[in-house]
């Protein structure tokens, strides 16, 4: 077994996908968030090259760096990193790409083009890491704050919080699931099915901030999550059909998903029966969550049969940046006819 | 002027006659299918090998108000606009009485005859078109009457000035390529109405169109057409774009030519993507993302879109991200005038964006260069690893104009300086994205994808070190922005240099750029007539080369030109050339109107005076 000399199948180790030392702050949500995607991609045997990071601008979009230094990367703007990433990805379609936003990031500046993001189904995991609060500018509400928080400086919270997840399914996300940073093996899970989706995989990932929104009474807190997380489901994540053998899922009823490329997830059944095909269902549950204070977790939504962007394109096989120049130009012929055209 | 058009072939008529020598401006509704008529005349007189140049001057608006289309003919080759009309053709009764009044003296009026309104002018011919009677008597299906009116004119004008409707029917066969049979019953009504204007009309104006010589080499396009075709050319592969006049003709120009012209040839797969994005914001970010994954990125925008995108030009700027944009300018500030023309966005695009941001600007004067352009600004992103910004207009964007063919690009498309795997193990230096190997500022860059293990970097609009590294060090701030500002240093004499057009003995210089250039040309031809003798820089890109500097200092004074109230052009030329201030003198004016030779002289010459 690979495992055993510490190599994954693809002769890499751990260290090969690690990054540089975070900075953010000790207890961070978003540094269990880095090592989870470390994780993920090394159990599933992906090859840093073949994996492209993006991110905004905050806390979250800082971590990229402290995860897969082997990898290209890009720190763009402000809530603008859905724009960056959808080109970017067109140089190279092969390539995993993978942004990490946070809850100002996404919800607040860069609510359109997330929207817009999920609207064409770009194939990419958005990792939201969701504190509910500003953490480089010292503590102001963000847009998921909820309504009566109470921060150091800044009062009361008057508004209603914008629930990530629940926008991901009105704007027609094919990949919606939410996770908790305190529930590490479930957001792995999560990853490894985002990461095998073709689509956007919307991961709305609660990851308290420590410093500016942790008292055990509020949603985004460490303690809140571990009194209060619900699960949909218990979610395992198998690449391919064939070794679906879990001795954990033997007992109680399953659900399995087959994603595109063949990795099926296996959903354990908990206390209640939720089909995450299901979208009335999903936004049901969400609506119910929300009013009953529960953080649900697990994977909310999927349809691994939603067309990609890609699949508009028409693109050639290759990826587009190793295409020759010379194939770029058309001939002179064809721009004599042109001229003629014109004549 | 147009180059080598020419005045030899002007014709010397009688001072009574006017031939190919006059400006006529048709009046019509929005919405009403008056640019196929106008642009068919326009066509037929092309065809008749005559210069002519056709300004549409249109409302931000679909259908109902007043739009205008101007055609200016000449047989010496000026097509800068002209202030007054010499023949106008009336369509629209709601401007009937104040568009009258633009004739001159002399001038013709040709007007529908159910407009039931007085002409109060006595110094001109006036000829009754009975544009409804003759659509009534065509048998014409209702929902095409009020479309086959605008033919109406086409075949009255045609018979009364001498345009042959042989040409007029070739213009509508181009016209309407795919649908011939659209183009013969329009051709019934053009036919129909110049047999009616033969038998009725009795000639008493003294203007005429005559065949000339084909104009060989030259053709009848728009810039942003020109723009798309020179960027398929350049081997564009991505365009992130939002639609906005006057520039969303160019992004839509790409989606009809790039399928036909960039699909692989074995797969039929393509080799481009286009993609509107949902706003301008994000059409720069796709661009930036694009041009950073390593593939040929470009957008196009109008002003507003421009003051949208400026962080993320901003931040491409920084981080070294290759790509062009087009701005086709039209009049701001604010929403300003949408569907009209200016050089007001020049300081906004040299420095666009925040801190010590500079960009590369290339200014194409003509269509013809609007496709060199369109090509070459590619390999300068390339070359030097910035974004390049190419400066239109409305003018030159959207109007038809005669221009010399498209000549195919004379070197290979370059890449710049790229690393793949096999060129990162052969290279023997130390790499850094921003290190500096050879001296001239411009690092190597690596492409995602790329598997060497050296290969990945990180990029970040934060401060960084040769090496992509974080970093908040003075010293690394202070090297990297000063490397880049040598790169822009050498970009100077590589960007297109300026072009000129000087007569002998001139000690005042006339320095402009982009489609005033007609104008200016014009301009400099009645002046030196008046005995101002003037030598013309036409500026074609910033930073500056120094050629621009020992222009103004071969001239006593420089008259800067251009289209927008601040004198833009000449607010960065003292700029940087503040031991030459005294020799700038700044012309500057705009109303949303193409500049005229009339406004040039005038104002240059009481200039002069003083």
């Amino acid at each position: 077994m690979a495992e055993q000399d510490n190599t994954n199948a693809i002769g890499l180790t751990r260290a090969d996908y690690k990054g540089e030392r975070s900075t953010l702050c000790p207890g961070c949500g978003h540094n269990t968030i880095s090592a989870q995607i470390l994780y993920a991609c090394y159990e599933m045997d992906i090859h840093p090259s073949n994996i492209v990071k993006f991110s905004g601008i905050g806390c979250s979009s800082k971590s990229p760096t402290y995860f897969l230094s082997q990898s290209f990367g890009f720190n763009g703007l402000h809530g603008r990193m859905p724009s960056l990433a959808l080109g970017a990805a067109f140089a190279d379609t092969s390539m995993k790409v993978l942004g990490v936003s946070g809850d100002g990031d996404t919800a607040s500046i860069g609510l359109g083009q997330f929207k817009h993001l999920i609207r064409r189904n770009l194939p990419m995991v958005y990792i939201v890491e969701n504190n509910g609060v500003y953490g480089l500018t010292k503590g102001q509400f963000s847009a998921t704050a909820e309504k009566g928080l109470e921060l150091k400086y800044q009062g009361v919270n008057p508004f209603l919080p914008i629930d990530i997840a629940k926008e991901a399914l009105i704007g027609n996300a094919s990949f919606v699931a939410r996770s908790f940073a305190g529930d590490p093996q479930q957001v792995r899970s999560l990853l490894k099915a985002a990461l095998s989706h073709r689509g956007t995989s919307v991961l709305d990932i609660i990851s308290p901030c420590v410093s500016f929104n942790n008292r055990e009474d509020t949603l985004h807190s460490y303690q809140w999550g571990r009194q209060h997380e619900a699960p949909l489901h218990d979610i395992a994540f198998v690449p391919t059909r064939k070794s679906i053998i879990l001795d954990e899922f033997k007992e109680g009823e399953t659900k399995e998903v087959t994603l595109h490329d063949g990795s099926v997830v296996v959903l354990k059944k908990l206390e209640k029966d939720y089909d995450p095909t299901d979208k009335y269902q999903a936004l049901q549950m969400l609506e119910e969550a929300e009013r009953n204070r529960w953080l649900i977790t697990g994977l909310i939504y999927v349809d691994p049969g939603q067309p990609a962007l890609y699949d508009y394109m028409n693109l050639v096989e290759e990826p587009l940046n190793r295409v020759p120049a010379e194939k770029l130009r058309p001939s002179a012929e064809a721009l004599q006819k042109i001229n003629q055209s014109m004549g | 002027m147009i180059d080598d058009l020419g005045s030899e072939k002007a014709h010397k008529s009688p001072q009574s006659q006017k031939i190919n020598d006059f400006c006529m401006t048709i009046c019509t509704v929005n919405g009403s299918g008056s640019a196929t008529a106008n642009i068919t005349l326009l066509r037929a007189m092309f065809h008749m090998g005559i210069p002519v140049s056709g300004k549409n001057i249109f409302p931000s608006n679909i259908k109902g108000l007043p739009t205008w289309f101007s055609i200016r003919l000449s047989d010496e080759g000026y097509l800068g606009r002209v202030a007054h009309d010499d023949i106008i053709v009336q369509m629209n009764p709601a401007t009937f009485q104040e568009d009258i009044n633009y004739d001159i003296p002399g001038g013709v009026i040709f007007y529908a005859d159910h407009i039931d309104l007085p002409i109060q002018r006595d110094d001109v011919v006036v000829y009754p078109m009975p544009v409804k009677d003759l659509i009534k008597a065509a048998d014409i299906p209702r929902n095409l009457r009020d479309y086959m009116e605008n033919m109406v004119y086409v075949g009255v004008v045609s018979q009364m000035l001498g345009i042959g409707l042989e040409y007029i029917n070739k213009a509508l066969l181009q016209q309407f390529e795919q649908k011939p049979s659209v183009a013969e019953s329009n051709f019934a009504v053009v036919k129909m109405a110049a047999d009616w204007a033969k038998d009725n009309l009795e000639k008493k104006d003294r203007y005429w169109v005559e065949e000339r010589e084909p104009l060989e080499g030259y053709m009848l396009a728009d810039g942003n057409t020109a723009a798309a075709l020179g960027a398929i050319y350049g081997g564009f592969q991505f365009c992130g774009w939002y639609p906005i006049t006057p520039a969303t003709s160019l992004a839509e120009s790409l989606g009809i030519y790039a399928p036909k012209l960039r699909k692989d040839p074995e797969t039929g797969k393509n080799n481009f993507a286009i993609v509107q994005a949902e706003d301008e914001l994000a059409a720069i970010g796709m661009a930036v993302g694009a041009g950073w994954g390593g593939i040929r990125a470009m957008s196009s925008t109008s002003g507003p879109g421009i003051s949208l995108m400026t962080e993320y030009m901003s931040l491409a700027y920084y981080a070294e991200v290759p790509l062009v944009l087009w701005d086709v300018q039209r009049v701001g500030p604010s929403t300003g005038l949408p569907t009209r023309t200016g050089q007001g966005d020049l300081n906004l695009t040299y420095y666009l964006g925040h801190g010590d941001t500079q960009q590369l600007v290339i200014i194409p004067s003509s269509v013809n260069e609007c496709f060199e352009f369109g090509w070459k600004a590619f390999d300068y992103a390339d070359e030097f690893q910035t974004p390049v910004i190419v400066l239109s207009d409305l003018d030159l964007g959207m109007n038809l104009w005669i221009t010399k063919k498209f000549d195919y690009p004379d070197k290979p498309i370059d890449r710049g300086k790229i690393l793949w795997e096999e060129d990162l193990e052969k290279f023997e230096s130390d790499w850094g994205r921003y290190l500096d190997v050879d001296g001239d500022g411009i690092p190597y860059r690596t492409l995602m994808g790329n598997k060497h293990k050296k290969a990945p970097y990180f990029t970040r609009g934060t401060g960084h070190d040769e090496f992509g590294n974080y970093s908040e060090a003075p010293d690394v701030w202070l090297r990297v922005m000063d490397r880049i500002k040598l790169k822009f240093d050498n970009a100077r004499e590589k960007l297109p240099k300026p072009v000129y057009r000087n007569i002998e003995g001139a000690k005042i210089g006339l320095i402009g750029m982009g489609s005033t250039e007609p104008a200016i040309m014009e301009a400099q031809d009645i002046l030196n007539k008046m005995g101002i003798t003037t030598d013309f820089m036409r500026v074609r890109a910033l930073p500056f080369s120094q050629d621009v500097r020992k222009f103004i200092q071969a001239h006593d004074r420089n008259y800067v030109l251009e289209l927008n109230r601040d004198g833009q052009l000449h607010q960065i030329l003292v700029t940087e050339y503040c031991d030459l201030t005294d020799r700038l003198v700044s012309l500057s004016y705009m109303d949303g109107l193409p500049l005229t030779a009339k406004w040039i002289v005038e104002s240059l010459s009481e200039k002069e005076e003083k």
